[in-house]
């Protein structure tokens, strides 16, 4: 446990968030597409610092939303999150 | 009002605003003023970056020398016992070979000591390893039976994965590392068994590493896929892809 | 959502290595309890660094306030300790965070649990309910458990202690590297008997807001699901390895 202190979550990857989905989306409730948990993103696990964003299932680890910042772009990969219901 | 989101499709690209982001160096912004038209940053006064000065050969574009040694993970530490752990050099055709952990310390070791530079922006200078080169590992496997290809995917525990073109593995560039400063190599930084390749960025030295698999197409790996670039030469300041 | 220059207009000391910046930001369009700010820096030669940093000050404040640790070999911290004056701008983004936030019409007892700098989300939370008039705070309870290593690393001492007076709020300390009499409070790390102690059963049905350091957050919220809390309504903040 003590080797990834360095994780953070879902509320670090806020600001990033809300560039994408112009509303913010921490209280929104995820499902992991692997195991169908479904928790709130600001509860999902956080990795990949500065090299993106990398938000993992808190019960099975599997990565649920990638997004890498480029200087022209934006890439996101939600491929592992079943649904996102978001309340506005 | 509540929106479903489904994911109907595994990525999106979306153009960004143009945004050269130029300085207006020798202008500062009057204080407490509301401004910031999009192009225009804020400079912070006073505020430097906490690089040391490094003879300008040594680093390569927009990189600054850090003396800590961060740490970056793309998921959590994964947990593999060294009696489980095997290394593995994998063919197109089901051929592959393996090496478990007794063999991989019982082959000649090299300790190279080299510069590392992370598409983050930090360098950090003369770090000491201790590993196998993988010339001895592809080599090995080619012997027995496993064919060549051009493109080779790193493959790692957790799920981790990063392509490189076969030559920038070959030729003394590249070794499997399991010590570091003279230490066994901590988890987090990708202990038991890590990817050194020191001429790329450093995503491409893949922590946890437990195999290498040839591929005839460069398929892009975890980050390549969100838009690092295939090869990643620092010294070309190939960070995403499209950089020439 | 666009960087907007503060002025800065006060700079505060907290403890020997915390700052509290307080901030006029134009058109701030307010702000909720438990959301944050990201800091960015820009240098002449175009370098950058960005940070967050939760927002200290109650929505009900005209200015925004951030307390700032200095962490010794970090990039922004020292610079806004410790370079950072009276009447320089300062590049914000916010507000952020829809997750951990509390509003004081949020009926029910609240549990707000705190390692290091993790109490800064919680003081806007407290400082929000405190400003609330009487009829609202009867809809809810607060009570505060706040780890540090040592009596001088506690941030807000003086004015939490003065809510618990006032009855605001219950206040409990722990200190992790000091060894004294029990007079102040614990000197252990969180455990079942302590979160028992000073939070809710779970039959109360209390919200539980855990803010700090990674391993601080993680083992808290863990404890209180294996107390019978309900995970939906145990929320957490991670600061990173130090927090």
């Amino acid at each position: 446990m003590q080797m990834d202190e360095m994780r953070l979550d879902g509320n670090a990857a806020a600001g990033q968030l809300r560039e994408l989905f112009a509303m913010d989306v921490t209280a929104a409730m995820a499902t992991c597409g692997a195991c169908g948990t479904r928790r709130p993103v600001g509860s999902l696990l956080e990795y990949g610092q500065a090299m993106g964003v990398i938000l993992c299932c808190p019960a099975c680890d599997a990565v649920m939303l990638r997004i890498v910042r480029t200087p022209a772009s934006m890439h996101v990969d939600g491929s592992g999150m079943a649904m996102l219901v978001i309340q506005v | 009002m509540t929106i479903h989101a489904r994911w109907m499709v595994a990525q999106i690209v979306l153009p960004d605003e143009k945004s050269d982001g130029r300085v207006l160096s020798g202008k500062l912004h009057p204080r407490g003023v509301n401004v910031t038209m999009a192009d225009e940053p804020f400079i912070a006064r006073g505020f430097h970056s906490r690089r040391q000065t490094a003879p300008a050969s040594r680093l390569p574009p927009g990189q600054y020398e850090t003396r800590d040694f961060p740490v970056l993970s793309a998921g959590p530490t994964p947990q593999t016992s060294l009696a489980e752990w095997d290394f593995r050099i994998e063919g197109l055709d089901g051929k592959s070979m393996r090496w478990s952990w007794t063999d991989i310390l019982a082959l000649p070791h090299e300790t190279p000591t080299v510069d590392i530079h992370c598409v983050t922006k930090w360098s950090k200078f003369d770090t000491k390893w201790e590993g196998v080169s993988v010339d001895l590992l592809l080599d090995a496997a080619r012997d027995a039976g496993v064919a060549e290809q051009p493109f080779i995917m790193a493959f790692s525990d957790g799920g981790y994965t990063t392509n490189l073109p076969r030559g920038d593995l070959t030729g003394g560039k590249a070794w499997i590392v399991f010590l570091y400063d003279d230490a066994l190599l901590a988890p987090e930084h990708g202990g038991p068994v890590r990817l050194l390749v020191p001429h790329l960025y450093f995503w491409k030295s893949a922590k946890w590493l437990r195999g290498l698999r040839m591929m005839e197409r460069d398929d892009p790996g975890f980050w390549e896929q969100l838009g690092y670039h295939d090869r990643g030469d620092p010294w070309r300041e190939q960070r995403y892809q499209g950089d020439p | 959502m666009k960087w907007t220059v503060a002025s800065v207009v006060e700079v505060r000391d907290e403890t020997l290595r915390a700052k509290t910046l307080v901030l006029d930001v134009p058109d701030w369009p307010g702000h909720r309890a438990g959301q944050h700010v990201d800091v960015r820096l820009v240098a002449e030669d175009g370098y950058q660094a960005q940070r967050s940093y939760s927002i200290a000050s109650p929505p009900e404040s005209r200015q925004l306030e951030l307390t700032v640790e200095r962490i010794d070999d970090g990039e922004v911290s020292p610079y806004l300790c410790d370079v950072l004056h009276v009447g320089d701008g300062l590049e914000v983004r916010g507000p952020i965070g829809g997750y951990f936030v509390w509003d004081v019409r949020d009926a029910g007892p609240v549990l707000l649990v705190a390692g290091g700098s993790g109490i800064v989300p919680l003081m806007a939370m407290m400082r929000h309910r405190a400003r609330a008039d009487a009829n609202l705070r009867a809809l809810s309870e607060m009570s505060l458990l706040y780890s540090t290593r040592t009596l001088g690393d506690l941030f807000y001492l003086k004015e939490i202690e003065r809510l618990v007076e006032e009855q605001h709020v219950r206040a409990a300390f722990t200190l992790t590297r000091e060894k004294g009499d029990d007079r102040r409070g614990y000197h252990r790390r969180i455990d079942k008997a302590m979160l028992t102690d000073v939070g809710w059963p779970p039959s109360h049905m209390p919200r539980s807001y855990v803010c700090g350091p990674t391993p601080l957050v993680e083992s808290v919220a863990r404890t209180l699901v294996e107390l019978g809390h309900d995970p939906s309504r145990v929320l957490t903040e991670r600061f990173g390895p130090t927090g």
